[in-house]
């Protein structure tokens, strides 16, 4: 769109653009020089985004020292198995939710947005007590099984909006050339689902990656920690003398997420504004 | 599969024989989306549904975290302490200020910078760029940048006010900034997503419209009230429905930021239902809370959601 705008107009948007810019991007910037900067510089308070001695040694003791590896490794472990065990459970949910209609369908509806609005601290009591009665607290796979849990309505919502997406004249063409059900989800609906899979995948994987709460209530012992829980508990015990490594752990600890994030934004806001709309 | 179930009876009234295979077809079909369903719906009833019912009715007991204490069903006991609770309903105020003012300040923000990256200017690709990156984020890791730049004796904040001659502020620990400061967080955290489905909902309002109302003489602000604004209602009616729910209910940015403090300035409900059910281990009081604060999140919505109904119907009359 292009109007003719008065120059006012014009010096007034970009200065609101380099605003936000700034309020965005400063916080940023602030964290990536933080963990080049060295403890003595870390604690005056002089504002230079230009590190005056370049410190490199923040990402090795953060590594090493604080722990941050091994709860790299559980945070990658769990992550990994709530994706693939919630897709596999979506994937035949979210395809009889999307093709069948009536009641069923309109209860799993339901029954998925309700379960948005209930607090995690709702849910948590019961799964820790369950948990603790068969000895699964404190351990990585009852964290999975709650990662699972908390995942599914949302995995599900995004899952069958992909599913519905595809004309159902496809599987009626396939029926008619006499394939069975079987064959024709293999065939048909599968790899047309592809990409959906992938996004709900991605999503499972950042969201697990990034969860805080149910680890810590599910989390007892340092050599379970996580990557949130392990950054957490080295904020806490150290203070601010150990800013350097603690910016570069953060930093670390984003670039997973940040990764997945730029694939997976253009199909997530797709999707989220369908399930918008149609909500 | 569904519409070749409901479609087929019509077909077929003709001859009984078909009647017969088409029954056999619409029955064979519903085994199998009941076979679809049962080993996707076991997990959603074991993992979703049970614990969200038995927290509800745990709400409902005087359950502890105490090894081998017994739960004693005790009615509406937890409901009536937690009315006298002025904690609880202090707690339960901050957390709709906290949601609240996230929700309408982000909107705000994400308004002014989607018709920003809508319009013909430079920059747009970096800020793009830019209001991705708090939305990859664990909230921990926001929570940890926010705390350097808040830090009253090393942050950025405070050096720059020094700098100019004011005296330093302890932001997260004063009475009086502390919770305002999170909210900013809270925002900053809340932008990008807004922004974008914003973006989305404006590229999809057609420029003709825009070019038509031009012609005739009308300014940008115009333009923006009275042709992008209500085709961008139901949009913005969602998102900030969403984000004020999620703010209520969130958790780990403010429990990392401030841990509820100072003097529980900052101690939204989650945090105050999770230091009962954790650390007093009252896991009974605890659900009776969360039951409460459904109740009222579910209160909120809708008198919303009558509201906006009410707001579209006379808009359009």
């Amino acid at each position: 769109m292009n109007f003719k705008r008065p120059w006012y107009a014009t010096v007034l948007m970009y200065t609101a653009l380099t605003a936000f810019l700034l309020f965005l991007g400063f916080p940023l910037l602030w964290l990536l020089s933080a963990s080049f900067k060295s403890s003595a510089e870390l604690n005056s308070l002089a504002v230079n985004l230009l590190p005056a001695v370049w410190d490199f040694s923040n990402y090795g003791s953060a590594l090493e020292r604080q722990n941050l590896l091994p709860a790299a490794g559980n945070s990658l472990m769990v992550s990994l198995a709530t994706m693939i065990i919630t897709v596999l459970l979506s994937m035949p949910m979210a395809y009889a939710l999307a093709r069948l209609k009536g009641r069923l369908r309109a209860a799993g509806t339901i029954w998925i947005l309700t379960s948005q609005v209930f607090p995690s601290i709702l849910i948590i009591i019961p799964l820790f007590l369950v948990l603790r009665s068969i000895g699964l607290n404190d351990t990585l796979l009852g964290l999975i099984l709650v990662y699972v849990t908390f995942t599914l309505p949302f995995t599900l919502w995004m899952l069958q909006g992909y599913v519905a997406a595809i004309p159902v004249e496809l599987e009626e063409a396939g029926e008619m050339d006499g394939a069975s059900r079987i064959t024709i989800l293999r065939t048909i609906i599968l790899p047309l689902l592809a990409p959906g899979l992938v996004a709900t995948a991605m999503f499972t994987f950042v969201s697990a990656w990034n969860e805080f709460f149910l680890a810590l209530v599910l989390l007892q012992s340092p050599e379970l920690y996580t990557l949130p829980i392990a950054l957490r508990s080295f904020l806490g015990a150290e203070g601010q003398t150990q800013l350097g490594p603690l910016a570069a752990g953060a930093i670390l600890a984003t670039i997973p997420s940040l990764i997945i994030f730029t694939i997976l934004q253009k199909k997530l806001t797709g999707g989220m504004l369908a399930g918008a709309v149609k909500g | 599969m569904s519409t070749s179930a409901t479609k087929a009876p019509r077909e077929v009234k003709k001859t009984p024989r078909a009647v017969n295979r088409v029954g056999y077809r619409a029955r064979a079909q519903r085994r199998e989306a009941i076979g679809l369903v049962v080993p996707a719906l076991l997990p959603i009833i074991i993992f979703s549904v049970i614990p969200l019912v038995s927290g509800v009715a745990l709400g409902f007991t005087d359950a502890t975290l105490r090894r081998n204490a017994e739960i004693n069903f005790i009615g509406f006991g937890n409901f009536i302490e937690l009315l006298g609770d002025h904690r609880f309903w202090g707690s339960f105020g901050i957390g709709i200020v906290w949601a609240g003012s996230v929700a309408l300040l982000t909107l705000i923000c994400a308004m002014g910078l989607a018709l920003l990256l809508n319009s013909d200017l430079r920059l747009k690709g970096l800020t793009r760029v830019l209001a991705l990156i708090p939305w990859a984020m664990p909230p921990v890791v926001i929570a940890i940048v926010w705390r350097m730049i808040y830090n009253p004796n090393s942050g950025p904040l405070n050096g720059v006010l020094e700098s100019v001659g004011i005296p330093g502020v302890n932001w997260l620990g004063d009475f009086s900034t502390a919770l305002p400061a999170v909210i900013v967080v809270g925002v900053w955290a809340g932008i990008p997503q807004t922004t974008v489905l914003l973006l989305a909902g404006m590229q999809s309002v057609s420029s003709e419209q825009h070019e038509a109302a031009a012609v005739d003489g009308a300014g940008a602000f115009r333009r923006f009230w009275h042709i992008t604004l209500p085709s961008l209602r139901p949009i913005i009616f969602a998102v900030t429905a969403l984000d004020f729910i999620w703010q209520f209910n969130s958790f780990g940015l403010i429990y990392v930021l401030t841990e509820g403090g100072p003097g529980g300035r900052t101690m939204i409900p989650p945090l105050f239902t999770y230091l009962e059910a954790f650390r007093n281990r009252e896991i009974g009081y605890a659900s009776a809370m969360g039951d409460v604060l459904v109740i009222a999140i579910m209160l909120i919505l809708s008198l919303y959601l009558v509201n906006q109904f009410r707001q579209t119907k006379g808009a359009r009359s």
